[in-house]
């Protein structure tokens, strides 16, 4: 069986022997707990800042798809005539996969939330609402713009999905940073617990020279540090992980009106992805004491 | 078992150690002696592969340290108990924790019922459970005696072992070593007490090697 083997399987079982020989506590021990708990707990914000930032994305770059909108004020007896023109328009333009008029109904439906139910629509001059869905490519807005107001001079174009191209772009770019955030509290708890491992063996100095007396090889005299730092760590991970997790439990539910930071949690499933994090402070752990203790006792000869 | 030939050592720029040349031979019985900074210290850790030498080429179990690696030493060591002056404990472990560690290390288990015979052999059956720090010079000496004999060593080093202790438990010491050779033992045991050389001499057929001007010469009728 190879030493990683071995190490693996008596962090699983538990190797009571190679665990005592390490005093039980100790200021690095400590650190180790410390920090993974709250490594953890920023990773876990991070992790919901990245997954709000992904729908976010998601949902702005899905409306970037849809549709633009072309308002027409015009007195009431040239609103159907300035319609067509511009319904006919918008069939001509390439790059405009639909367009459509919006009923009176969906108009009203529009407003109710501001006037309520019982608006009297034909009696007030409200502007027609056309619809339209952008293909791929898109249509030429600047050209649409022009037509527009030399053959229907009522008509406005509304391309909201101008403004929505950079916000989706900064949340995809948020995103990223999430997960490189994540990436980056990974590589600081490996330098934290590579940092306090090689404390704990140089404040063990006697320990080491015992075991090597007896004839211990260094994997047996790493396995106890090990074993005691990836412990630590997960313990702190599982602490840290479970503390942010109630914290973002406590954010407030996601509502349209709050925006973005009333959708800063988690989702679903996705309540499941922090659940990776101990485990995965506890991976890091392992691989950065045991390359760190490795190292050690090479120079301890 | 164990060789030196033509081994040198240097430290700090100075020559410690020249031209040694001996042989360990199973079941012998060798007492080094010199003045203090002489090198009895130095050789032993040679003997276990503590220290390499820079010069020559010292053998341990008919293998050259300088090819050995790391694991090697390590399990090399297992065959030899080594007792120190100022021996060394985990000292937040009970005694019988510490005497059976090299059987731990090696992942063997003890013998519950040996373990027990080996304490009483030594006379600390009743310190089982005891920290090495409450322990006085004498126990903890015997201590490393039983903790250097558990794995059934072919060769024991032991360097000034009576350092610390008053005549009655050096002689007492003494016997748990001749009885060791008895069974077939190799013991080195580095000393400056002639005293006890010579109360040895009078059990055992033991070699007395003097390290003098940085060499190694067998020493003679004088002791």
């Amino acid at each position: 069986m190879s030493d990683g083997t071995r190490d693996k399987g008596s962090l699983l079982r538990g190797d009571r022997q190679a665990d005592r020989v390490v005093p039980p506590s100790g200021p690095a021990a400590r650190l180790t707990t410390f920090t993974a708990g709250a490594m953890a707990f920023l990773a876990v914000f991070a992790l919901a800042l990245s997954l709000a930032s992904g729908r976010l994305a998601d949902r702005w770059a899905g409306a970037l798809a849809r549709t633009a909108t072309i308002r027409i004020s015009a007195p009431t007896d040239q609103l159907a005539a300035q319609t067509q023109i511009v319904l006919d328009i918008l069939a001509q333009t390439p790059g405009v996969a639909a367009a459509r008029a919006l009923t009176d109904e969906e108009q009203k439906a529009l407003l109710e939330p501001w006037f309520g139910p019982d608006l009297p629509v034909d009696a007030l001059p409200l502007p027609r609402l056309i619809e339209l869905t952008e293909g791929d490519p898109g249509y030429d807005g600047e050209g649409l713009r022009l037509r527009l107001s030399a053959e229907a001079p009522g008509a406005i174009l509304d391309d909201h999905t101008r403004w929505r191209r950079p916000m989706a772009e900064a949340a995809s770019r948020l995103r990223l940073l999430g997960v490189l955030s994540i990436a980056l509290i990974g590589a600081a708890l490996a330098a934290m617990v590579t940092l306090a491992a090689t404390a704990a063996l140089a404040a063990n100095a006697q320990v080491i020279r015992v075991l090597r007396l007896v004839g211990a090889r260094d994997s047996y005299i790493a396995r106890a540090f090990v074993r005691r730092f990836t412990l630590r760590a997960l313990g702190g991970a599982a602490v840290g992980t479970a503390a942010a997790m109630i914290g973002v439990a406590f954010l407030p539910a996601v509502d349209e009106a709050g925006g973005f930071l009333t959708g800063l949690g988690f989702q679903g499933w996705a309540w499941a992805i922090p659940l990776a994090l101990p485990p995965l402070a506890g991976l890091v752990a392992f691989v950065a004491t045991r390359t760190a203790a490795l190292r050690k006792l090479r120079e301890l000869t | 078992m164990i060789a030196f030939d033509n081994v040198a050592y240097s430290y700090g720029g100075g020559e410690l150690l020249s031209e040694v040349s001996l042989r360990l031979a199973p079941g012998s019985f060798h007492f080094l002696t010199g003045p203090s900074g002489a090198g009895k210290s130095t050789l032993i850790k040679l003997a276990y592969a503590e220290l390499m030498p820079t010069a020559g080429r010292v053998t341990i179990f008919d293998r050259e340290v300088r090819g050995l690696s790391r694991d090697d030493i390590a399990r090399a060591r297992r065959r030899i108990g080594v007792v120190h002056q100022n021996v060394e404990f985990l000292d937040h472990l009970p005694l019988i924790t510490n005497v059976t560690l090299p059987l731990a290390v090696s992942d063997r288990a003890p013998n519950p019922q040996d373990v027990s015979d080996l304490l009483t052999w030594v006379g600390l059956q009743n310190h089982a459970d005891a920290l090495p720090p409450s322990l006085s010079g004498g126990e903890r000496q015997r201590a490393a005696v039983a903790r250097a004999v558990i794995m059934g060593p072919d060769v024991i080093l032991a360097d000034e072992p009576t350092g610390n202790l008053d005549w009655e438990m050096s002689l007492r010491l003494l016997t748990l070593l001749v009885e060791l050779n008895k069974m077939g033992k190799t013991i080195l045991i580095a000393t400056h007490d002639l005293n006890l050389i010579r109360n040895a001499k009078s059990q055992v057929a033991a070699r007395v090697l003097r390290i003098r001007n940085r060499r190694v010469q067998l020493a003679g009728a004088d002791l």
